[in-house]
């Protein structure tokens, strides 16, 4: 598969999730928040770290990039997109998929690991993976709280969209130890219609033994069973 | 065409828990202040803006508002608005 990156000033995982499509042999190009060509991507990977500093609100300044207009392009046609902490900040300022990230409860950043118990495997990044599995991959944000009104919620839940729920190392209850205070312990959602979706942790920072475990690469596993062919 | 300053408070909705807010109300009660109900911590964004009047310019500080200051999923605005002093 191919794989576009895209880049924004401040963006800080875009080479660790080239890095992380490559090892799993795929091809990655980087796309700059100014272009307007995804380059026939099969896959846009919006990476973490603090776009344009994350100034007013995280991922408020980035959503009006040039290159967002064209991804937003590509998630209406149906193209695959998968937001990773700052770009699941970005892909919820664009409407793109429902709800907010706030502040942690703890009001502090958080860098450690955590572990996702997998909701659902019919979406195009679970469809490798079993319901209940649990996944091992670290987060580091500032802003993970996933805040939504109650219908949203409830539609989110009725629709199996919640993808990654935050778990207790065993894939039991977590209790008050999730990383952010989320809302329904929710690290991660896809859209309604299947193609877009955002979870907090960093698959790209699970890829290899060196780093603590392989879990992240799960995600890309799913990802290539998709046939891509026709895909703009 | 006039000068006028907009102060835009962002807050978050009142539905929508403000940890911070949580802390300084705690820090509040540690240094002894009685009687607090709560404090909820926002932002206020001034703006210096040209326009013809106040409904010109409160018109178009809240498109501002609606497009980029505040996120409608969790956060609510208000805007107060008055003319510049003439240097």
């Amino acid at each position: 598969m191919k794989f576009g990156i895209a880049v924004f000033p401040g963006t800080w995982s875009d080479r660790d999730c080239a890095h992380w499509v490559e090892l799993a042999g795929h091809d990655a190009v980087m796309l700059w928040h100014k272009d307007t060509d995804l380059q026939r991507v099969d896959c846009v990977i919006l990476p973490g770290g603090f776009s344009y500093g994350d100034h007013l609100r995280t991922g408020a300044i980035a959503r009006f990039a040039p290159l967002m207009n064209e991804v937003s392009a590509f998630a209406q046609d149906g193209g695959y997109v998968l937001g990773i902490c700052n770009g699941f900040q970005i892909l919820c300022e664009a409407g793109l998929l429902p709800g907010a990230l706030a502040r942690n409860s703890s009001l502090e950043f958080r860098c450690e690991p955590s572990w996702l118990r997998v909701e659902t495997s019919s979406t195009a990044f679970t469809r490798g993976l079993e319901v209940g599995d649990v996944l091992q991959v670290p987060v580091s944000h500032g802003e993970g709280r996933y805040v939504a009104d109650s219908a949203t919620l409830d539609e989110l839940e009725r629709s199996h969209r919640v993808v990654f729920r935050y778990t207790a190392p065993d894939g039991g209850p977590v209790g008050d130890a999730t990383p952010n205070g989320s809302m329904h312990d929710i690290a991660g959602i896809v859209s309604k219609a299947g193609n877009v979706a955002g979870m907090m942790p960093h698959p790209e920072r699970a890829c290899e033994p060196l780093l603590g475990g392989v879990d992240g690469n799960r995600i890309l596993e799913s990802l290539a069973l998709l046939d891509v062919a026709g895909v703009a | 065409m006039s000068s006028y300053i907009a102060d835009v408070t962002v807050m978050l909705k009142p539905v929508v828990n403000d940890p911070q807010g949580l802390v300084v109300r705690a820090g509040l009660e540690k240094l002894g202040f009685a009687g607090v109900n709560g404090v909820r911590v926002g932002k206020e964004i001034r703006i210096e803006i040209e326009a013809e009047s106040t409904e010109q310019a409160r018109t178009a500080v809240q498109e501002m508002s609606e497009k980029l200051l505040r996120n409608p999923v969790i956060e609510d605005y208000e805007i107060a608005i008055r003319e510049a002093q003439r240097a």
